[in-house]
């Protein structure tokens, strides 16, 4: 059977496009033919926009016809996570709180794709301003994994990474906190880069938690990953925290960068709670990597235990201060029932918040009040450091780091969503890339038995992006995991 | 005066009361979800008391994970926001300005 046109690879559509084998607007049309044959089973968007997708892609056939394609990714359907500004779209945020927003301006990212050519549609649905891991607390219903509709396709992002694996877009946007873009890479069996923090630009990016948030491609193949990154990298004045950088050739770097590379394998990560067919899998992308000549060797560190306390105060903390702009004034649902000014706030916040963003606002509150700062919030920003320090001793010998991206395939609908720590746990392989802002990448290793995805997660050195999509090329370019199509 | 006196509004008492947090984050919390929170909260707290362990003696905090210089703009107007746009999600506005309920007598 050959491969229907929504699931090929952006490099493969790419080159269709240029030789005009295909038009955008052919493309385009079989993404959102695809889309209305699935989406009812999959739910991956809060919102679609199959006219104005359409009209980008006529304008990307003009283009092209007048000679002035603006790239690879010229005419190709990019859908964003529904917590990044595209101007005169919605942006929910899947909360009720930003329920009939509409975004007056366009994030740096998206205004990158705009310049690039990428025809923008679709509002990927996530966890209510991303802070989840199963996509179920999204305030417009949960999104399905496409390998197995009883399942969630992970999250924050579960949204982004559904809606492609489901070829619903040819590549996605994410954002990443702990995890947000590689644990749902993982469930739904394709390739989710989380960027050096600083490496993309956060202007336009609904704030969770600032000092971790980071913005990055969801895609097919490494490749596609490279292409869709050296669209969004770059430094932007309009982020303060924006690294000023230049930016290598990504996709070039994938051939020219060869290994054998050093690759360590922290302890930690593969003890008590790692499923044993993960561990399986994991077994053998290492033994891969032995075979191709690559040094393999167990690395320590030590402060991994730690890193959910640290994250789960550090976030939380920045998150109910990020969060404090949501009062019910200026741009956000507002009740109906308030008395005054105040209980406008305490209403409005209450009527729009989901249990889960209450619960996060309420802790963050708590470990910065007075009082309890020193102990909770301080403290977890020195274990910061260690846990940092661990990752930048371990690069010292190590190229890059392998681990799983996630204990478990992908979990069913409310097995964890009544405990948040069983749901917290499921972030313990990917928390500390963020707080050490480190990029790391998931990529397809396989499935278990009941046929659940599996994703192996490499770790990279600070700004090291072209070694780190190398090194994951190696493997992802010698399998053949992505053919194995879901079944919808 | 404080905000709280100003507007008649005041915290609740108690160190770990949920009712004093949640009044800190302005989110009303009904009965059941405080108690609720209460617990899910105590929990969390339990799990981050193995932070207690880590020697930090001599320890930087890391509030960003590289170091965030300051950096100077040029110079340059820009135009920004126009006010329709700005105003384009205000749940109540007039005349140009945002509409909220009274908060002087």
């Amino acid at each position: 059977m050959s491969t229907a046109l929504y699931a090929n690879t952006l490099a493969e559509l790419a080159e269709q496009l240029a030789t005009g084998k295909v038009s955008a607007v052919e493309l385009t049309q079989a993404v959102i033919d695809r889309a209305s044959t699935v989406e009812d089973r999959v739910k991956a968007f809060n919102s679609t926009q199959p006219e104005d997708a359409l009209a980008q892609a006529a304008a990307s056939d003009a283009r092209r016809s007048a000679g002035e394609a603006r790239g690879p990714l010229d005419g190709i359907p990019i859908a964003l996570k529904d917590v990044i500004a595209v101007k005169d779209q919605p942006l929910t945020a899947s909360s009720r709180m930003l329920q009939n927003f509409v975004s007056p301006y366009d994030a740096t990212v998206t205004e990158k794709l705009k310049a690039a050519g990428a025809v923008l549609w679709g509002r990927a649905n996530c966890d209510e301003f991303a802070m989840g891991s199963s996509t179920e607390n999204s305030s417009f219903g949960a999104t399905a994994n496409p390998y197995d509709l009883t399942r969630v396709p992970g999250g924050s992002s579960g949204g982004s990474a559904a809606a492609l694996a489901a070829g619903e877009a040819v590549a996605t946007l994410g954002s990443d906190t702990g995890g947000s873009i590689r644990q749902p890479a993982a469930f739904c069996n394709v390739v989710g880069l989380k960027p050096t923090y600083g490496l993309v630009s956060r202007y336009g990016l609904a704030a969770f938690a600032s000092s971790l948030d980071q913005i990055g491609p969801f895609a097919r193949t490494v490749e596609d990953a490279a292409m869709v990154l050296q669209v969004i990298a770059g430094h932007d004045r309009r982020d303060s925290t924006s690294f000023r950088t230049s930016i290598p050739d990504y996709r070039a770097a994938l051939a020219d960068k060869k290994g054998p590379w050093k690759l360590g394998i922290p302890k930690e990560y593969f003890g008590a709670g790692l499923d044993p067919e993960v561990a399986a899998a994991i077994e053998q992308a290492i033994t891969f990597y032995r075979e191709q000549g690559c040094e393999i060797r167990e690395v320590s560190l030590p402060h991994t235990e730690h890193c959910l306390s640290v994250y789960y105060i550090i976030a939380t903390a920045e998150a109910s201060s990020n969060l404090a702009r949501y009062d019910g004034i200026r741009y956000t649902h507002r009740s109906a029932e308030a008395k005054d000014v105040v209980d406008l706030y305490f209403k409005s916040r209450a009527e729009g918040f989901g249990p889960e963003v209450k619960r996060r606002v309420i802790l963050g509150t708590y470990v910065l009040s007075s009082g309890y700062y020193d102990a909770y919030y301080l403290r977890a920003q020195k274990v910061r450091t260690l846990i940092r320090q661990d990752f930048l001793k371990a690069y010292e010998e190590f190229d890059a780091i392998l681990t799983p991206t996630s204990p478990t395939p992908a979990f069913k609908f409310g097995e964890k969503a009544s405990n948040p720590m069983a749901m917290y746990l499921s972030d313990i392989y990917t928390i500390g890339v963020n707080l050490a802002g480190l990029p790391g990448i998931s990529v397809p290793a396989g499935f278990t038995s009941a046929g659940l995805p599996v994703g192996l997660q490499l770790i990279g050195q600070p700004y090291a992006e072209a070694d780190l999509l190398a090194i994951a090329h190696a493997y992802d370019s010698a399998h053949d995991w992505r053919t194995r199509q879901p079944d919808l | 005066m404080s905000i709280e006196t100003k507007f008649g509004v005041s915290p609740p008492d108690g160190p770990l009361d949920i009712g004093r947090i949640a009044f800190l984050a302005r989110i009303e919390l009904t009965t059941a979800e405080a108690a609720q929170l209460s617990i899910e909260l105590g929990e969390v707290l339990q799990h981050v008391e193995q932070l207690k362990q880590v020697d930090v003696s001599n320890v930087e905090p890391t509030a960003h994970a590289f170091a965030v210089e300051n950096v100077w703009a040029d110079d340059e107007a820009q135009a920004g926001l126009p006010v329709e746009d700005a105003l384009r999600n205000a749940p109540a506005q007039r005349s140009n300005m945002i509409v909220v309920p009274k908060v002087v007598e």
